[in-house]
């Protein structure tokens, strides 16, 4: 259990020199998600930001064993690396021990192109630690919209035209997707609460015993949410803060809010959710009614969160 | 289709450890056995399924102790054996048809890994509209994406086949994955004759030598990001490493001559030696049906011949090229079309280009025939030698 800051881990598992953006919010994930998972892993990593900006040959970032397959398949490469890992334990031709295997993947590879292969290795029960990071758009390729993308949020596929502006879609429940499969620890973190984080996967970890584990964290894009790269950590803390983005953990199917977002379910206690948006330009075009109906959105959510707490 | 004939080597070592009727499919699962295989993955519902139904069984009863893993897709299928085969386990999956087809992003990525990966396809026709019967359309769409490919005519030559790709394929200069191609349903489940060796014999044979690439004790980033400077450099290995996986091949059938008594080539000849008519087939009812087609002909004093490519990719050329280069007509049957290509037979296409890198121009016939299993008669081919002798070129659909 890590209590405060002072007991982070120090030891850097994710070299510098890679091409992320100044102020990347996945960079800050991928920063701590090498740290928090330990020497005696394997990071199966999707197509995407991450993977692009980290692997160039002849260069990488990565210090554990890595390896990127394709966009939609990277659950199920976690799941074969899990499988020969068990077998040839079984078989005495594995000499590391309890190795994890880790995925480290975005919102595309995992609410859309990936779900059928991430539902169907949560289904098989495969000891994976799947770690989304959510930026809630195709970034990597100049931010095309995916189903995680905000209702009204400007992508470039979801423009802000005279008839049309932004996109006119809900966001996916990828959460509640993920828990119908059953697997034993759900959580969901942010780059702007590291000790949480730390936690989390530390508990995810030790949950692979029983089954698959999932974490989302939510790391804010630069480029893509169009807000200065010096406030990634405040546009993520005002996510958490305005209840757009809670903290929770579902621990053998029983739900858990996490602080700050504990002290959350009294509407009163949220700051307005205008105070998120209105840091990022992606929704700089929002009108009165649309603001509110984002509001009505947070608060129908917390509608269901309460239900949970029951 | 022709049984099998073939006189073993007299052998110090007794190497038969049973004789059983098997299908092809089944064929194919107990030489998955026999090799130790690690992580099996498959999807169901095309002309592979009894395959892993009974690699399923085996592993159920403790025969075979493999992980198996029921995948939702066959692309996630590919998947899961490539992440095993890059921790270091010997993996194996089987598809055909739609199924080939939903993996084909991942035959790039498994090739261009060099994971020595191998599967089973015994062949189907694709959809639209939807057929459920063999033909290769399947296997010819993913031919060229740097996997070795073999296509064989018996079951006893696909259990063979099995047991040479795991020793080719692991070989550290090939490095790469291979696919065992048969006929579906006309061999896929059909029962012939197979001899099964003993598995202290096949293990020794085809010694497990996949790389450990994911090893905490050694970390190595893969499927990293190439750029133009970089990624040509990956594909011109991979090229010659599919190129140099020739002379592999060739060692691998002389260490199998030498353990199981039979000798394989590249391609199989009949009659071949003095003929000046030679119909060039793949998979399993050609041949029997060419090998049929030159016995007929060759009573009513044709001088007919029948050469079977059995190794697909790398191509054969020069045994190709040293079979046709004397004769004075020759034609390709091929169980698959390249809509709009410069000729609609793949393997036709191939063909010709061989011989005219060696400077060889010979009246030829193109063959398309067994499309979606349309039944092929011996009179069929024993017309389209007819048709070479009387000097006919362009193409027959039969």
């Amino acid at each position: 259990m890590i209590k405060n800051i002072k007991d982070l881990p120090r030891e850097e598992l994710f070299a510098p020199g890679h091409t992320m953006c100044s102020g990347c919010g996945p960079a800050i994930a991928v920063r701590w998600i090498t740290k928090f998972i330990g020497n005696n892993a394997i990071v199966v990593n999707a197509t995407g930001c991450v993977e692009v900006t980290t692997t160039i040959y002849p260069r990488t970032a990565w210090e554990h064993p890595y390896i990127h397959s394709l966009f939609g398949n990277t659950a199920a490469v976690a799941g074969g690396v899990e499988r020969a890992i068990g077998v040839l334990s079984r078989k005495g031709r594995w000499d590391s021990g309890d190795t994890k295997v880790v995925v480290i993947a975005g919102d595309g590879g995992t609410y859309d192109i990936g779900l059928q292969a991430l539902s169907g290795t949560l289904e098989r029960g495969h000891r994976v630690l799947y770690i989304l990071y959510d930026n809630e758009a195709y970034m990597n390729t100049g931010i095309q919209r995916s189903s995680s993308t905000p209702l009204y949020a400007w992508t470039t596929t979801t423009p802000v035209g005279e008839k049309v502006r932004g996109k006119q879609e809900r966001k996916k429940d990828i959460i509640g997707i993920v828990l119908s499969h059953g697997i034993p620890y759900v959580a969901s973190a942010s780059v702007s609460h590291i000790v949480d984080l730390g936690n989390k996967i530390e508990k995810a970890l030790s949950y692979l015993k029983e089954g698959p584990t999932f974490i989302r964290i939510f790391a804010p894009c630069v480029p893509g949410w169009r807000y200065p790269e010096n406030k990634t950590v405040e546009v993520a803390r005002l996510a958490v803060e305005t209840g757009y983005f809670p903290l929770f953990e579902w621990e053998k199917e029983r739900f858990r809010l996490n602080p700050p977002s504990n002290g959350l379910v009294d509407e009163q206690r949220r700051v307005p959710i205008v105070e998120f948006l209105k840091l990022q330009e992606r929704f700089s075009h929002l009108s009165e009614e649309q603001i509110c109906a984002i509001q009505d959105e947070v608060n129908r959510m917390w509608e269901k969160i309460k239900k949970h707490l029951k | 289709m022709r049984m099998y004939t073939e006189e073993r080597a007299p052998s110090k070592r007794n190497f038969v450890k049973d004789v059983l009727a098997l299908t092809s499919n089944h064929a194919v699962a107990y030489a998955v056995r026999s090799l130790d295989v690690d992580v099996i993955a498959s999807y169901p519902i095309t002309p592979q399924t009894t395959i892993v139904e009974k690699l399923a069984e085996f592993v159920a009863n403790g025969e075979l102790d493999a992980e198996f893993v029921n995948v939702e897709s066959e692309h996630s299928a590919l998947s899961v054996v490539l992440g095993a085969s890059a921790t270091g386990a010997r993996t194996f999956t089987a598809t055909s048809s739609q199924g080939f087809l939903l993996m084909h992003e991942v035959l790039h990525n498994v090739s261009g890994l060099r994971l020595p990966v191998v599967m089973a396809v015994p062949s189907r026709a694709v959809s639209a509209p939807i057929s459920i019967h063999g033909d290769y359309s399947d296997l010819m769409t993913g031919k060229d994406v740097g996997w070795i490919v073999f296509i064989c005519a018996s079951a006893q030559e696909v259990y063979d086949t099995v047991l040479q790709l795991y020793a080719v394929a692991e070989d550290e200069r090939v490095c790469l994955p291979a696919i065992v191609a048969y006929d579906g349903f006309l061999m896929s489940h059909t029962m012939e004759r197979v001899e099964v060796y003993r598995d202290d014999l096949i293990l020794e044979f085809a010694p497990k030598r996949v790389k450990r690439l994911l090893d905490p004790a050694n970390p190595v980033t893969l499927g990293e990001l190439a750029l133009p400077e970089h990624y040509y450099r990956y594909k011109y290995s991979q090229l010659s490493a599919l190129d140099g996986s020739r002379e592999v091949i060739r060692s691998v059938f002389k260490s199998f001559y030498s353990y199981f008594g039979i000798e394989y080539d590249f391609v199989e000849r009949f009659k071949t030696e003095d003929a000046d008519f030679i119909i060039v087939v793949y998979g399993g009812a050609s041949w029997g049906n060419a090998v049929e087609a030159v016995n007929i002909t060759r009573e009513k004093g044709l001088k007919t011949g029948a050469l079977r490519i059995r190794v697909l990719r790398p191509f054969p050329i020069k045994e190709v090229v040293d079979t046709l280069k004397n004769v004075k007509g020759f034609s390709v049957v091929d169980r698959a079309i390249s809509f709009g290509a410069s000729t609609p037979g793949p393997v036709y296409a191939d063909v010709v280009v061989s011989l005219a890198e060696y400077g060889f121009s010979i009246p030829s016939v193109c063959v398309i025939a067994g499309i979606g299993q349309k039944v092929m008669y011996v009179s069929d081919f024993v017309r389209v030698l007819e048709e070479l002798v009387k000097g006919k070129e362009g193409v027959i659909l039969l």
